[in-house]
């Protein structure tokens, strides 16, 4: 069992929520995000999600847009091999925490799916969410991923019909990153009625644990959210703190410990559905 | 080749390239895209339309026209498709009428587009003051800066132009924001795409109501001269004249055809636009390509004199076109563009857009191999909207 199925097996066993961190690699340097990283831990983040700076970044809002741009600035632009030296780095101090890379595949295209996958399985990488490739187009890439034992996680959204919600599910390995609005990451429009007529719906459909991401940007949002899911991603809101904290990146580890362990908190009380 | 040229698969695919590399968001709107067009496209009704409008709001055909004093000066017989002639002057408004009948045909209220040179631009901003839709269109704020004519003409259309400063700032940016809106506003929107690329089905729209172009120029040469062209010459952004152009002359073997792409400042620089002259497989914009990018994956800075030509993709069918070699792709630089501008100006009294006028310079160029022959360029718009370049680039206020 990878790291991912062991966490959501022992979350539910003790009916608790995931949370989810999202930081970009590189951003605004490596050294920041390894220390960011071991910060959002032991703040109380479960899983790890660490985006893969791209250029074009299609899916994004504008605090993740510009993450993947003060990645990518300057004389040594963050490449996706310093992203799984990063990975490998921070397996080497912790052995739980599951790891995810999230990205858009042109990165992947240009090192090669075949090397990336067996390069990230070596670097302590438990999976991918890759945006813009839909299951269709994963079809061909499955054997290369299943070789790795690496999860693909996929996103359904609002506007996924139910049978296709259902083939998802059969598609994706870890968990359902369910897309809880129409828009980009860190959008504010977040509809919680909506949501919880969605979230009954997919849970109908698949046993797999869901996570609900892309428009939480406070505790309070998660704490509304999180009766509906099996945990929350946070993204945006973190992004954004670290790009606040950009002069002063000596502050970053403690400012993402201390919003780790307020998302922690309010996903904590708010609750099992 | 020897087998007759097949169309896509059903998920989009030309050979290697195509397909649909999108946010999940996106997937239902393109089923729905796919299967309205699947019907549209079959409905004697939506196609007789499309012919009214083309005819009575666009002014189609356009003239095939013998350039009598280029070809002197050439020693090769030009003729020029004269998609200038178009309403809002450039080939672009034989895809947004389609697309405007589509969204109508879809009930959405609200079109949205990106524009590089603006021709795109200009073109959804009249057919959505045509057919009442309220329309967005999405510009680099350096190509806003370049083309300030065809921003001030789509404001005078109703249309909101909004600047994109990330980024490159040009049209790649442009599209990248214009699939931001759609993922975000997709229930009451239509995404008119402005070139022959994007994800499955616009690849194939684009190229289908952009084939006009083709079908008139081979009837309109055949009626003249009782036999084909032999070489076919467009130039290559994203590729949407091109492929109008070169699609009905597909399985016509002994038609050679060449695809222009922007070799700005020259390839050895860095600074082109020359997709498939330089470029690798790659995944942008929602379908695979040739794509300027670099070992990292990260899409290239491009650069052309052209805003309409400045972009690190190109339409997944030209991809494929290039492996078969079926057609040639070349490139000429930011000179070459421009002294064909010029010649066309002084030599027949037209002004050609400078993306056309890259067309123009690879025959400028191969004037002496194709000695003789028959050459039939699509000149895909007009280039008043470039005076300003031309004159900038001339040291000339005006």
């Amino acid at each position: 069992m990878n790291r991912i199925d062991a966490l959501f097996a022992s979350l539910r066993a003790r009916s608790r929520k995931a949370f989810t961190a999202f930081i970009t690699a590189g951003d605004p340097s490596l050294q920041v995000t390894l220390g960011a990283m071991h910060a959002l831990v032991e703040g109380g983040a479960d899983i790890l999600e660490l985006g893969i700076p791209f250029s074009d970044p299609e899916s994004d809002g504008a605090d993740i847009q510009a993450a993947s741009m003060r990645a990518l600035a300057g004389e040594s632009p963050t490449r996706l091999v310093d992203v799984l030296a990063i990975a490998r780095e921070f397996r080497s101090v912790n052995q739980e925490t599951p790891l995810l890379l999230m990205g858009y595949l042109n990165s992947l295209l240009a090192m090669g799916v075949q090397s990336f996958a067996h390069h990230a399985r070596q670097s302590g990488v438990d999976g991918v969410v890759l945006v813009n490739l839909p299951i269709e187009e994963f079809d061909q890439m499955r054997p290369i991923f299943e070789r790795e034992q690496l999860s693909v996680v996929f996103l359904v959204t609002p506007t996924t019909s139910a049978q296709r919600a259902a083939k998802i599910a059969d598609t994706a390995s870890g968990f359902l990153y369910y897309v809880s609005l129409k828009g980009v990451t860190g959008a504010s429009h977040l509809d919680l009625n909506d949501l919880a007529r969605q979230a009954v719906r997919l849970r109908k459909l698949t046993d797999m644990p869901i996570q609900i991401g892309f428009g939480i940007r406070t505790p309070e949002a998660a704490a509304h959210t999180a009766p509906y899911a099996d945990g929350l991603i946070v993204g945006s809101a973190l992004v954004k703190r670290m790009a606040a904290l950009a002069d002063t990146p000596q502050k970053i580890p403690d400012a993402m410990r201390q919003m780790a362990g307020e998302f922690r908190a309010a996903i904590d009380q708010a609750g099992t559905s | 080749m020897n087998e007759p040229y097949a169309e896509p698969d059903a998920s989009g695919h030309f050979g290697p390239y195509g397909g649909r590399f999108v946010a999940e968001t996106l997937t239902s709107a393109l089923d729905q895209l796919a299967s309205l067009y699947a019907q549209a496209r079959q409905d004697e009704r939506f196609q007789s339309i499309l012919a009214e409008h083309l005819k009575h709001f666009s002014g189609r055909p356009t003239p095939l026209y013998f350039a009598e004093r280029l070809s002197d000066h050439l020693g090769v017989r030009v003729h020029l498709k004269r998609e200038d002639l178009n309403h809002t002057g450039a080939h672009k408004l034989n895809s947004t009428i389609g697309q405007a009948l589509l969204a109508q045909r879809a009930k959405k209220r609200r079109v949205i587009a990106e524009t590089g040179a603006g021709q795109h631009g200009v073109a959804t901003a009249t057919v959505a003051a045509r057919f009442g839709f309220d329309c967005c269109v999405y510009m680099g704020s350096e190509d806003i800066e370049r083309q300030r004519l065809n921003v001030y003409r789509m404001r005078l259309l109703g249309a909101e132009v909004v600047p994109v400063d990330s980024g490159s700032r040009t049209l790649k940016d442009a599209m990248t924001e214009a699939l931001r809106d759609w993922v975000t506003n997709v229930d009451d929107t239509y995404y008119i795409i402005g070139s022959a690329a994007g994800p499955h089905p616009y690849p194939m729209i684009v190229r289908d109501f952009q084939r006009v172009i083709g079908v008139e120029a081979r009837a309109q040469f055949m009626e003249a001269h009782e036999r084909l062209p032999e070489v076919l010459v467009a130039c290559v952004g994203g590729g949407s004249n091109a492929i109008g152009l070169f699609h009905p002359f597909i399985d016509d073997a002994a038609v050679r055809m060449v695809g222009v792409e922007a070799g700005g400042e020259g390839i050895e620089t860095g600074r082109h636009s020359a997709t498939l002259v330089a470029g690798r497989e790659g995944v942008l914009h929602g379908s695979k390509s040739y794509l300027l990018s670099n070992d990292d994956g990260q899409v290239s800075p491009t650069h052309s004199i052209s805003a309409g030509l400045d972009y690190p993709g190109v339409g997944p069918e030209h991809s494929l076109l290039k492996d078969l070699g079926r057609v040639e792709y070349a490139c000429v630089d930011d000179g070459q563009a421009l002294d064909a501008f010029r010649l066309t100006n002084r030599l027949e009294g037209i002004m050609p857009a400078l993306e056309s006028s890259h067309a123009i310079a690879w025959v400028v160029a191969n004037a002496p191999e194709l000695h003789d022959s028959d050459v039939l360029i699509n000149l895909s718009g007009r280039g008043d909207k470039d005076v300003d370049t031309v004159a900038k680039h001339d040291g000339v206020r005006i």
